[in-house]
C-alpha cells in the first residue's frame, strides 16, 4: 500500500491558489441532495458544520456533550496565531509556516502547513464578523500578545478564554444554521463504529446516551473531528470525556492511524495530589516569566519548608543547564528537565512529583502589586485549588499531558485513506509534526472547519452522483449488532474492578513507559503489560446498572476498553520511532548533553499504522516527508 | 474528611426520587467536590449500589456542564462552578445536600442530570451573526472602542451552566438570555440584527417556561462567570424599543 498525499503540483505558495482554481465543485442544488454526517462539535466540526450547512449541505452533527457549546476547545486559554501583520514586526506567511515547521521539529507535511498559514488571517476576520470580542486597544484596533515558538507578536486573545470566545462563535454560527433546518444536532450521542459500503465511509452507529439505542446514520462522507486522544494518560488536560474512540473505531475499520507516539507535555500543571483525581489543571506559562524553577540539592531537604531551605540548598536546574534561555526553555525541555528532578528523588509535595516556581526574587524585585497585577487570575486560581497562598510559598508545578499531534492520516483534501471519511482539527496528523507551537491549535482546527475542508469536499462528492447509499445496507444492520455485541459483553462480565481503576492503571503505564521520555526497555515492557491490564479488564469489569438508561460508567468503560488497545499502538509506533524529536524524546537518541538527536537520514517519515485484524501486529506505512522549501536544521536553546 | 450526603436519586423523569443517604469516608481535602462524588461512586460500587449519575466535563470551570445544586445553592458555597469547588470549603463531619439544577424547563433525566436543551434552542432563536464564513472584511476595518470590546467579553463569559434560572425563584433564564443579548447587541457587527434577535430570544425564552426577572438577584449571586445582572435592565430597554418598532412596522 502507498500514500498519496494528493499534494496539488507548483511552488510551495501557490498550491493551495491554484488547487482552488481546478478543485471540483458541486452545484447549489445538488449540494441539497447530499447529507454529511460531522462527529464532534469543537472548533473543527462546529465551523465544518456550519459552514457546510450554509453551503447548502444537509449536515446532521453529533456530540456527547448535552450542548455542542461544550466541547472541549472551550477550555483553550491563550490565543490563535494569524500572520496578519498588524504589529508591523515583520510577520508574513511564510514565517508563520516556517515557525510552524520548525517547532514540529521537522515532522509535518509542507504543504498543509502553508495553506494553514495562508488561510490564518481569514480565520480572524471570519471570528470577528460573527462577534467574538478579541481583546483590542484604546485605538479600537486589534490587539497581539507574543507566544513561545515565534519573534513576531501574531497571537489574538480575548482574556484567557480565547478558546471558549471562538467556539462559541462557532458554536452561533452552527445554531443558526440548526434554526436554518440546514443542520440537525444530535446532542448526548457517541460515536461507536463506523459504517463502510463498498469500501467507503457511509455512515455511522451511535448510541443515545439517554436511552441507550442503538441506532445506525447513513451519509454520504463521514467527517470526524473529535479531539485528541491525552486521556490515554488517564490524567491530562483533556476533559473527562475526550476520548479516542471515533477515531479508535474508524482505525480498526481499516484508517491508518499516523504518529500516535507524538503527544505534548506541557510543563507548568498543578501536580497530582491523589489517586482520587481525577484530571490536571494548566497554569498558563506565562508565568515562567517572572518564576525561577527549583528543587533542593539534596534529597534529604525534600520534606522542609521551602522556606527553610537556604539559597545554596536549592537546584535552579533549568538556570543551571541553560544559561541563555533559562527559565523560558521550551515546553518539551522544561517538561523532561522537571522530571530528570523527580526522577532523581528531589521532587516536592505529595509524592515527590513536583518542582517549585518561586516568584520571591520577583515580589523583592517589581512589588506585590506588580506580581498581582500580572498573574493575580492565575495566583487564584491557584489557591483555589491547592488552598496554598503563591505570594507566600513558591507554587508547585509539575508537567501534564496537554495535547496530541498524532490522529488519523489524511491526504492534502483532509480525507483518510477511506474514501469519503474526513478527519479536521486535532483528530488528524497533518499540521504539527512532532510538537505543536502555543496559539496553533485553535488556527488550526478553525482553518480545518472553516475554509479547508468546505473548498476540499468537493474532491470527493463530486464523484458521489447517484451513489446515494441504502440505509438498510447489510453493513449498517451488521455494524449496529456489533455495537450491541460489545455494550451486552461490557455488561456482562460482572467483576470486581471499576472502569476507573483499569483506567488509572493504564494511565500509570503509559505515562512511566511512554510519557515525557521513552526507551526501548521500558517500551517493551509497557507492549507485555497492556495486554495483560486488557485481558484483566475483559474479564474482570465491574459495571452495574443497565444499558438503556443514562449509565456513565457504561460510557466510560467502552472509551477505556479503546484506549486500552490504542495504547498499545502507541508504544509500538515509539518504539518503532529510533531518534528523538518534539514530543517524542527516546533517552537512547540524545547528544551528550542531554538534547533531542534527530535520524533525519532514516525517520523523515509519517509513521501510518495499518489495523490486520485482532491480536495481529499493525502494519507501518511510510509517507516520506520531502521539503522543497525548507531546510532542516537543528534546534538548540543553550 | 468525613461527610455526610443527601444526593437526590430518581430513576428517570417518570420516576419518583427521593434524597438517599451515603457516608463519604477518607476523603482528601484537596478533592474537588465532583472528585469527593467520584469516591463514594466507587465505594458504591464496591457495595453492589448503582454509582450517582452526574454531568461534567473540562473540570476546570469552563465548559458550563456540572450542575449540582449543594445546600439549596447552585454550584454551592464560593463563586464558581461545581468543579471548582473544593472539600476543605466545608466542615469535617459535615452533613451536604446535592440536588440537581431545579427550574421547569430543565426536565430531569436522571438522578442530578438534567436536560438544559432549553438554552440552546433560545441561542438558535437569535443568538448568532448571519454571517457566511468567507464573506468578512477585514478584521481590522471596523474600530471598536476598548471599553465596548471589553463590556462585550464581560457578557460573552457566559458559560451556560444555567445556574441562573436554577437559582431564581421565578425560575427566569434572563440573565442568561439578556448576556448573548448585550454580547452581540454592543458590537457593531451585531446591530444590524438587534432588534430581531432580542425579540426572538425573549419569545422562545417565554415559550420555554422560563418566568420573568422580578428582581431577586439570585442569578448574580450564583453566576460562576460573574456576569452581572444590569445587563437585564439592558435586555428590557431594548425589547421595550424593538416591540414598539415591530408595532408601528418599522422593523423585524
Amino acid at each position: 500500500m502507498t500514500l498519496d498525499a494528493k499534494i496539488p503540483a507548483g511552488p510551495l505558495d501557490k498550491k493551495w491558489t491554484s488547487f482552488k482554481n481546478t478543485a471540483k465543485l458541486v452545484n447549489p442544488a445538488n449540494k441539497r441532495k447530499f447529507e454529511i454526517i460531522i462527529v464532534g462539535s469543537g472548533l473543527a466540526g462546529a465551523a465544518a458544520a456550519a459552514t457546510l450547512g450554509e453551503q447548502g449541505y444537509r449536515v446532521k452533527c453529533f456530540c456527547y456533550q448535552d450542548s455542542p457549546r461544550r466541547a472541549h476547545s472551550i477550555a483553550a486559554q491563550g490565543g490563535i496565531n494569524a500572520a496578519k501583520n498588524y504589529q508591523n514586526d515583520g510577520d508574513s506567511v511564510y514565517r508563520l509556516f516556517y515557525d510552524t515547521i520548525k517547532g514540529g521539529d521537522f515532522r509535518a507535511r509542507e504543504a498543509n502547513v502553508h495553506r494553514l498559514a495562508e488561510v490564518s488571517s481569514l480565520i480572524i476576520d471570519q471570528c470577528v464578523a460573527q462577534g467574538v470580542p478579541f481583546a483590542r486597544e484604546y485605538g479600537g484596533l486589534l490587539d497581539n500578545r507574543s507566544f513561545g515558538g515565534a519573534q513576531v507578536s501574531r497571537t489574538f486573545y480575548a482574556r484567557g478564554q480565547t478558546g471558549q470566545q471562538l467556539l462559541l462563535g462557532a458554536y452561533a454560527a452552527l445554531s443558526h444554521q440548526i434554526a436554518l433546518g440546514s443542520v440537525k444536532m444530535f446532542p448526548k450521542t457517541e460515536m461507536m463504529d463506523l459504517v463502510l459500503v463498498d469500501g467507503h465511509a457511509k455512515g455511522i452507529v451511535v448510541r443515545d446516551m439517554v436511552t441507550g439505542e442503538i441506532t445506525s446514520h447513513a451519509g454520504d462522507a463521514v467527517l470526524l473531528c473529535t479531539g485528541g486522544y491525552g486521556n490515554v494518560f488517564y490524567l491530562s488536560t483533556n476533559a473527562r470525556g475526550c476520548n479516542v474512540t471515533a477515531t479508535y473505531r474508524a482505525f480498526k475499520r481499516g484508517a491508518l492511524f499516523a504518529n500516535p507516539c507524538y503527544t505534548q507535555i506541557h510543563p507548568t500543571c498543578i501536580p497530582v495530589s491523589g489517586d482520587y483525581q481525577s484530571k490536571l489543571t494548566l497554569m498558563s506559562e506565562s508565568l515562567r516569566n517572572d518564576g525561577r524553577v527549583w528543587v533542593p540539592k539534596r534529597k534529604e531537604d525534600c520534606g522542609k519548608a521551602p522556606q527553610d531551605i537556604p539559597e545554596d540548598a536549592r537546584d535552579y536546574y533549568l538556570e543551571r543547564k541553560y544559561p541563555s534561555y533559562g527559565n523560558l526553555a521550551p515546553r518539551d525541555i522544561s517538561s523532561r528537565s522537571a522530571k530528570e528532578v523527580c526522577d532523581d528523588g528531589r521532587g516536592v509535595g505529595p509524592g515527590g512529583l513536583g518542582v517549585y516556581l518561586d516568584f520571591s526574587a520577583a515580589i523583592k524585585r517589581l512589588g506585590k502589586h506588580v506580581i498581582e497585577e500580572r498573574y493575580g487570575n492565575l495566583f487564584e486560581m491557584y489557591h483555589n485549588i491547592t488552598g496554598e497562598d503563591a505570594y507566600e510559598r513558591p507554587m508547585r508545578i509539575y508537567p501534564a499531558v496537554h495535547y496530541t499531534m498524532g490522529g488519523l492520516w489524511v491526504d492534502y483534501n483532509l480525507m483518510s485513506n477511506i474514501p469519503g471519511l474526513h478527519v479536521l482539527g486535532e483528530a488528524n496528523f497533518s499540521d504539527h509534526g512532532a510538537n505543536r507551537l502555543g496559539a496553533s491549535a485553535l488556527m488550526q482546527g478553525l482553518a480545518d472547519g472553516y475554509f479547508v475542508i468546505p473548498n476540499t469536499i468537493g474532491d470527493y462528492m463530486a464523484g458521489q452522483f447517484g451513489k446515494q447509499v441504502d440505509p438498510k445496507a447489510p453493513a449498517f444492520a451488521e455494524a449496529v449488532q456489533s455495537v450491541k455485541d460489545r455494550v451486552a459483553k461490557l455488561m456482562s462480565i460482572k467483576g470486581t474492578r471499576t472502569v476507573d481503576s483499569f483506567h488509572r492503571e493504564l494511565g500509570h503505564i503509559m505515562w512511566d513507559k511512554c510519557g515525557m521520555a521513552r526507551n526501548k526497555e521500558g517500551l517493551e515492557e509497557a507492549l507485555q503489560r497492556i495486554p495483560k491490564l486488557r485481558e484483566e479488564f475483559w474479564s474482570n469489569l465491574k459495571l452495574l446498572g443497565g444499558p438503556n438508561e443514562i449509565n456513565m460508567e457504561l460510557e466510560r468503560a467502552g472509551r477505556v476498553a479503546d484506549f486500552l488497545e490504542f495504547g498499545e499502538l502507541m508504544c509500538l509506533d515509539a518504539l518503532n520511532r529510533n531518534e528523538s524529536c518534539g514530543g517524542h524524546f527516546r533517552t537512547e537518541y540524545q547528544t551528550p548533553d542531554g538534547e533531542a538527536l534527530r535520524n533525519d537520514d532514516e525517520y523523515a517519515y509519517v509513521a501510518a499504522w495499518k489495523y490486520e485484524g485482532e491480536g495481529k501486529a499493525p502494519t507501518l506505512i511510510k509517507e516520506p516527508l520531502v521539503y522543497e522549501q525548507v531546510k532542516l536544521s537543528t534546534r538548540s536553546y543553550k | 474528611m468525613n461527610f455526610t450526603l443527601e444526593v437526590w436519586r430518581q430513576k428517570g423523569p417518570k420516576t419518583e426520587g427521593k434524597l438517599e443517604r451515603y457516608e463519604a469516608k477518607n476523603v482528601p481535602a484537596e478533592a474537588s467536590f465532583l472528585e469527593m462524588l467520584d469516591i463514594v461512586n466507587e465505594d458504591l460500587t464496591h457495595k453492589n449500589i448503582e454509582p450517582i449519575q452526574f454531568d461534567s466535563d473540562c473540570r476546570e470551570g469552563i465548559c458550563g456542564n456540572c450542575s449540582l445544586t449543594i445546600n439549596g445553592v447552585p454550584h454551592g458555597p464560593g463563586r464558581g462552578t461545581t468543579c471548582q469547588l473544593y472539600m476543605r470549603k466545608f466542615r469535617d463531619g459535615q452533613t451536604i445536600t446535592i440536588e440537581p439544577f431545579r427550574a421547569d424547563s430543565f426536565p430531569l433525566e436522571r438522578d442530578l442530570v438534567v436536560n438544559r436543551a432549553a438554552y440552546d434552542r433560545i441561542i438558535q432563536a437569535g443568538g448568532f451573526i448571519s454571517e457566511r464564513a468567507g464573506s468578512a472584511p477585514d478584521a481590522n476595518s471596523v474600530p471598536i472602542p476598548k471599553i465596548v470590546a471589553d463590556q462585550a467579553m464581560d457578557a460573552a463569559a457566559c458559560i451556560g451552566c444555567g445556574a441562573c434560572a436554577a437559582a431564581c425563584p421565578n425560575g427566569s433564564a434572563m440573565l442568561f438570555v439578556s448576556a448573548k443579548v448585550a454580547h452581540l447587541g454592543l458590537l457593531p457587527q451585531g446591530k444590524p440584527e438587534n432588534d430581531r434577535r432580542v425579540l426572538n430570544m425573549v419569545r422562545q425564552m417565554d415559550k420555554e417556561g422560563f418566568g420573568n426577572c422580578s428582581n431577586y438577584y439570585a442569578c448574580e449571586a450564583v453566576c460562576p462567570a460573574g456576569i452581572p445582572a444590569s445587563f437585564i435592565a439592558r435586555m428590557n430597554r431594548s425589547y421595550s424599543v424593538a416591540s414598539i418598532k415591530e408595532s408601528i412596522g418599522v422593523t423585524v
